[in-house]
């Protein structure tokens, strides 16, 4: 049975390190892994999202609607955007920070309010997490990524010592105590 | 050893490993990331070339000359490259030469969705087809054995789905490969003369690669429930085979142009109903519908837009599956210029001078979007500034003193040249602003002529956009910094006003380059905000609005200074 995993954001937020890891670890674990990405114009500052799904043979790399089986989201708006994707008792892995949209910034359209809630109602479960402060006491803003990761991994088996390795093969040796304390924080979440 | 690999990279492999030796292209999504991996490997004489047309005629010149050559591009890109691109299916190679295009159904990032099948049928020149990166790293190593065997240049055909999604891989070694270059004036000087002799090879070598088509192994079958056979290529057979498993029999196409005949007739005769799965253009159903046979394809399936598993299973009788869902209007999150984009400042100062702006392609099309809303025509490479041109002959001197042409240092050098040799010869009294941010941004970040550095980063011959422009014949060249409002307004109003045509050079590196230095991020002095919202009109992505006064976002900021010059009141410190 194959299984599914989207990571969204904001283009710039570091999706596709979060991708990388996820790769290496089910690699790893011997299952067949497609992992689907976007490049491009996208990538400034649009919403962005990466497809990773895993199982015994793989064949569309993308999700569609209602087969995700988890969404980890960099900033809480984009969590909401793809709800659809979610299975009914899916989980959301979210961070709390939110980023305004252009639309809001012009004035044309506000953030909306009690997404958290709302989400919950619509049938998923949510694991939210201030993921930014969790990164900034890690030592870098920019580890928002590997937080949530490490909060995700608590939704798998694999053994920490699996993440840990994965985490090694993934990220430059100068940034992997710093990567490594973030995924901790985050797991302990 | 088995490994996850992009699409684009598993091309590179495939290079890498026919022995390929020369590779030129241009950049564009989704193909830029195949030469970007093959200039990894010191083996490969990998360039960026000013343009695709460019880039093909040096891959031509390199196969030719005995060597595997490459080239790549996106869908649009072989469109410039069509030129060459019809003339060497007939004076064919010497070593192989292999093409790469990248479709991009859907225009995640791109102007249209054309597609390139389209091309490969025109120029009646061989069009592999991988589902992926596995299949494109072995398409791209059989493409150059078909390349030499049939004396044809071969497309592999690409698109986002493939090029950009990472499956698993096993790589095997390098086997360099060459042939001696012998003059042979009849083969490759396509006078008349010469010509009308090859157009009758190509004709007879694709009735050769029919052949090849009915039997090879990239054209497979595989049987399942015979109630319903699909036949399919590229991604939508991975979407197909997703859906129906073992539930459909599928045919599945590894080699687009030229298609099999036999071939499919049998596997016709196997299944009860026949559908196509295509994504855009009904090639393959159309294909089948002249050999006679019964199809469903675009009666069902859209012509526009990307495929995905539930669409394919919602249009042939699937139901949806359940899902979760939210019951609010959400606002869009659109692609936005960065915070700290040099290109800001100039739209900003556009928007303010109400000027008509035709626009191209590149991170600055963003100019479009609000709250700048600055540029009014994105069409293709280069056509900023022929089309300013056409602009201002058609309406005259009125036009001429709002209207300018917006382009970037990269596409200026792809096809923005020789429509501003236009404006020099045709005499228009056009304004054309070359936005230099100093590399080729929204594909991001290669080297161009203007930059000074080749694909591998090391220093390289560098163009220098002012004496091209005075050497056109150009008196009026002025730079600006886009960070200094008053600068680009005073040099805008100037060249506007001016009685002859001119070129403003917008200089600033992308702040996304690693040797920029950025500064610390501003502050917000709430206690001078007025809440007048002067800030906001930049649309910078680190200015928000909350409880009546602005507020910087510090992780975004990189203090570039531009909303400090509009705030009255000395609030952005």
């Amino acid at each position: 049975m194959t299984k599914n995993i989207m990571i969204v954001g904001v283009g710039g937020q570091g999706s596709l390190l979060a991708s990388k890891l996820l790769g290496q670890i089910l690699l790893s674990e011997g299952y067949d892994v497609k992992v689907s990405e976007v490049h491009g114009m996208s990538q400034r500052g649009g919403s962005v999202v990466t497809y990773v799904r895993f199982g015994e043979k793989v064949y569309s790399p993308i999700i569609d609607k209602g087969e995700a089986d988890y969404i980890v989201s960099f900033e809480l708006l984009e969590a909401a955007r793809y709800m659809e994707y979610l299975k009914p008792g899916g989980h959301i892995v979210v961070n709390t920070q939110q980023i305004d949209p252009m639309p809001v910034i012009t004035g044309a359209a506000s953030y909306p309010t009690d997404l958290i809630e709302k989400m919950e109602q619509g049938g998923a479960v949510v694991n939210a997490m201030d993921a930014l402060s969790i990164a900034t006491e890690a030592g870098s803003s920019k580890a928002v990524n590997i937080a949530l990761m490490g909060r995700l991994s608590k939704l798998f088996d694999f053994s920490e010592q699996a993440w840990m390795d994965a985490l090694e093969a993934c990220v430059p040796p100068k940034f992997l105590e710093l990567n490594k304390k973030a995924f901790a924080l985050g797991r302990a979440e | 050893m088995k490994q996850l690999m992009l699409g684009n990279k598993a091309v590179a492999r495939g290079l890498y490993e026919a022995g390929c030796c020369v590779a030129s292209s241009y950049p564009g999504t989704p193909s830029t990331e195949i030469t970007e991996e093959a200039a990894k490997y010191n083996e490969i004489y990998c360039e960026w070339a000013p343009n695709e047309k460019v880039a093909m005629e040096v891959a031509f010149g390199a196969a030719m000359a005995g060597k595997r050559s490459f080239c790549g591009m996106k869908h649009v890109g072989l469109n410039v490259a069509c030129d060459p691109l019809f003339t060497a299916s007939y004076t064919g190679i010497n070593a192989g030469m292999v093409i790469v295009v990248a479709d991009d159904a859907g225009m995640h990032s791109s102007q249209n969705e054309q597609d390139s099948r389209h091309h490969a049928i025109a120029s009646k020149i061989p069009m592999l087809e991988p589902s992926d990166s596995a299949e494109a790293l072995a398409y791209t190593k059989l493409a150059y054995e078909l390349s030499e065997e049939y004396d044809t240049p071969v497309i592999l055909k690409m698109c986002t789905r493939v090029a950009h999604s990472q499956s698993i891989v096993e790589v095997g070694e390098r086997q360099e490969y060459s042939k001696p270059y012998v003059k042979n004036i009849s083969k490759y000087v396509m006078t008349p003369a010469n010509a009308i002799r090859r157009h009758p090879l190509v004709e007879e070598r694709t009735r050769k690669l029919i052949e090849y088509a009915e039997t090879n192994e990239i054209n497979r079958v595989e049987m399942g429930s015979t109630k319903l056979g699909i036949i399919t290529s590229s991604t939508c057979y991975q979407y197909a085979k997703e859906v129906f498993g073992e539930d459909a029999s599928v045919l599945k196409l590894g080699m687009i142009n030229p298609l099999p005949v036999k071939l499919i007739l049998d596997f016709a005769a196997k299944v009860d109903q026949l559908v196509v799965i295509e994504e855009l253009d009904p090639i393959i159903e159309t294909h089948c519908k002249q050999l006679g046979l019964t199809v469903t394809g675009k009666d069902v399936l859209p012509i526009t837009g990307e495929f995905s598993q539930n669409l394919i299973a919602e249009k042939l009788g699937q139901e949806a599956k359940p899902s979760c869902h939210l019951d609010e209007q959400l606002p869009m999150r659109p692609p936005a210029m960065c915070s700290g984009c040099p290109h800001r400042g100039l739209f900003y100062t556009l928007k303010k001078n109400n000027c008509t702006v035709l626009g191209d392609i590149g991170c600055y099309t963003l100019g479009a979007a609000p709250p700048l809303n600055s540029i009014e025509m994105t069409l293709c490479m280069g056509a900023s500034v022929s089309a300013t041109h056409g602009f201002n002959k058609a309406l005259g001197a009125e036009a001429e003193k709002k209207t300018v042409a917006v382009i970037g240092d990269s596409t200026f050098m792809h096809s923005g040249m020789t429509g501003l040799a236009n404006i020099a010869y045709n005499q228009s009294n056009s304004t054309v602003i070359i936005v230099d941010n100093s590399i080729t941004g929204m594909t991001g970040h290669q080297q161009n002529p203007t930059t000074g550095y080749n694909i591998k980063g090391d220093p390289a011959g560098k163009i220098d956009l002012e004496a091209l422009c005075r050497a056109m014949g150009f008196d009026r060249v002025r730079i600006v910094d886009p960070y200094n409002l008053k600068e680009c307004d005073t040099v805008l109003k100037e060249e506007l006003a001016a009685n002859e045509p001119s070129v403003i050079i917008s200089r600033r590196p992308c702040v996304l380059l690693k040797y920029v230095k950025t500064n610390p991020a501003l502050k917000v002095d709430t206690d001078k905000c007025r809440g007048c919202q002067a800030c906001m009109r930049l649309g910078c992505p680190s200015i928000s609005f909350r409880d009546g006064k602005a507020k910087i976002d510090n992780t975004l900021c990189v203090g570039c200074g531009v909303c400090q010059q509009l705030c009255a009141f000395g609030a952005l410190q």
